[in-house]
């Protein structure tokens, strides 16, 4: 789809719901069918907001879990706790409920399906959202070859489990592999633990291949892991990296 | 301790409110230690009366960013000479 | 307000109320929010230091033990943030700013607040004194935790919680306005909550 070089301002349109999917107890896929979407680019996120009977409003980030295609968009929201709005997206909305997004918002955290270099994809929790957008963005052109090193707190927490062991068993290019933090699932060959140097150095693209490296993930995470990967010897330059928080709400 | 804290990305809605570009992939100076960096790379404060983002190498403020109703306003003073890609353009 | 976009359906929000005793625009919160526009400081108390320039270039200092040898007075507030939430009745402890300037000698017209960590806000001397402020020290019978600006903040309660500027360093008493961190990018000069002075113009 093509997209204007300079973008217009930016105006909340109404989506309506089109379906809903369970991915894990905790979170949920949501289609939204968005009239006159201009598009998107994997990486990017959307505003949604809420707007109470007596005027009260409130609005949070999410990314955008689809490649683009048309008029549809999926968000993938992880229900928080003490949330305000996730419990509400989660758990609430229905098909054929209206939602008020405007977007697709940023430039930086983002891939595009036409570069050519290896792409490394470091994931925790929830922040595999956007990068799920990576992947499933990736055509049948698509020269650059992908890992996915997923780090989740166990088995049932794992988004799109099915779809990302179709992906990586299809030929098309992906590699993943999971790191649980808490619980591993039975005879997994590492106890459970954080992402450490490690790990990266046994499954991620080496640096001199000069992958293009996209972490996304809670803020001490992403941290963590650019540290990581710098201290690896991955040019900074080639990281890029998306931080969410319980005030942020993304994904 | 992470503090409270995102990254510039998460403006890029309020940004993007006020601009016809994508700020948050434009590229700065800051003006209190130097390093150059995207938007998107500054820590990002949003439990906060507006956003404020810093400097990831010195914590110095880059930019304030305040909306009210009908109004923005926006404070760049710690950043030096934006470059802004524009592709398709020459 | 802001453009009122399409109602939800089943959305109420976070439970808050409209009591008739707030400010107006303010909704009612149970919990203490707790805003930053950066890293948290932890300055230890015997680092700490308070320091009162005036307009002459006078200088006064409070290390920890001189402020808190100081007469502190206890004091139940509320408590009004621009963002829209207000917390009522806060048991606080703390040192009378009338009791800190006591000794300085002054006819400046203005204040600028300075914290740990680069923060400003300025507000007209005159809302510094007269029993309207304090210099806090303790909040519902503990030490004040650094998220809530301790060791020891400002607390102005009369005026939106932008001005009660945690981690305070230095209060510098000045002859011309400056307009601090959050006055100069849109929040309004002085900030009334009951006028709702929010932003420039208001």
């Amino acid at each position: 789809m093509a997209r204007a070089t300079v973008l217009g301002r930016l105006t909340w349109r109404v989506a309506t719901v089109a379906a809903v999917r369970d991915e894990t107890p905790t979170a949920r896929t949501i289609v939204l069918d968005v009239p006159g979407w201009p598009g998107h680019l994997a990486g990017q996120h959307v505003d949604v907001r809420l707007t109470a009977p007596d005027g009260y409003s409130t609005q949070r980030s999410y990314s955008v879990a689809s490649a683009p295609r048309g008029d549809r968009l999926e968000l993938t929201v992880e229900s928080l706790p003490d949330g305000e709005v996730s419990p509400y997206l989660t758990r609430v909305l229905s098909v054929g409920d209206p939602l008020e997004l405007r977007g697709p918002i940023g430039g930086w955290f983002v891939w595009r399906p036409e570069a050519p270099e290896p792409v490394q994809l470091v994931a925790g929790g929830s922040g595999a959202v956007p990068l799920m957008a990576m992947i499933r963005a990736r055509t049948a052109g698509t020269a650059a070859p992908f890992r996915l090193l997923y780090s989740v707190r166990d088995p049932e927490a794992v988004l799109y489990r099915d779809e990302l062991r179709g992906a990586s068993e299809d030929g098309s290019g992906l590699d993943v592999t999971y790191a649980y933090t808490r619980r591993a699932p039975e005879g997994w060959p590492r106890p459970p633990g954080r992402v450490d140097a490690g790990l990266l150095a046994e499954t991620a693209w080496a640096p001199e291949l000069a992958p293009a490296c996209y972490v996304c993930g809670p803020t001490g995470f992403v941290e963590t892991v650019a540290d990581l990967l710098v201290a690896a010897g991955h040019d900074p330059a080639r990281i890029r990296t998306e931080r969410f928080g319980p005030g942020g709400g993304r994904p | 301790m992470t503090d409270n804290r995102l990254d510039g990305n998460a403006a890029g809605g309020a940004l993007r409110e006020v601009f016809a570009v994508d700020l948050t992939a434009a590229t700065g100076q800051c003006s209190n230690c130097s390093q150059r960096l995207a938007l998107a790379e500054s820590r990002l404060y949003t439990h906060a009366p507006g956003l404020v983002g810093r400097c990831p190498g010195c914590d110095a403020v880059l930019f304030r960013l305040v909306r009210g109703p009908g109004r923005a306003w926006l404070d760049l003073r710690g950043v030096t000479c934006l470059q802004f890609a524009l592709p398709g353009a020459t | 307000m802001s453009v009122i976009g399409i109602v939800s359906p089943g959305f109420s929000g976070r439970r808050r109320g409209g009591a008739p005793d707030l400010p107006p625009g303010q909704y009612l919160t149970e919990d203490f929010p707790v805003l930053s526009a950066g890293p948290t400081p932890h300055v230890p108390k015997e680092s700490w230091n308070l320091t009162v320039t005036t307009e002459t270039g006078a200088a006064h200092h409070w290390d920890w033990a001189g402020l808190t040898a100081l007469p502190t007075e206890r004091f139940t507030v509320d408590l009004h943030c621009v963002t829209k939430w207000s917390k009522l009745a806060t048991a606080w402890e703390g040192i009378s700013l009338d009791t800190l300037l006591a000794g300085v000698e002054t006819s400046a017209e203005y204040a600028l607040a300075h914290s740990y960590g680069g923060y400003t806000t300025n507000l007209p001397l005159e809302d510094l004194l007269d029993g309207q402020a304090w210099i806090a020290v303790r909040y519902d019978g503990e030490d004040l935790t650094p998220e809530h600006g301790g060791p020891a903040r400002l607390l102005v309660p009369h005026l939106y919680l932008w001005k009660s500027a945690k981690w305070v360093s230095a209060i510098r008493l000045l002859n011309e306005d400056h307009p601090g961190f959050w006055e100069s990018v849109g929040y309004h000069n002085y900030g009334d909550p009951w006028r709702e002075q929010r932003y420039w113009g208001d």
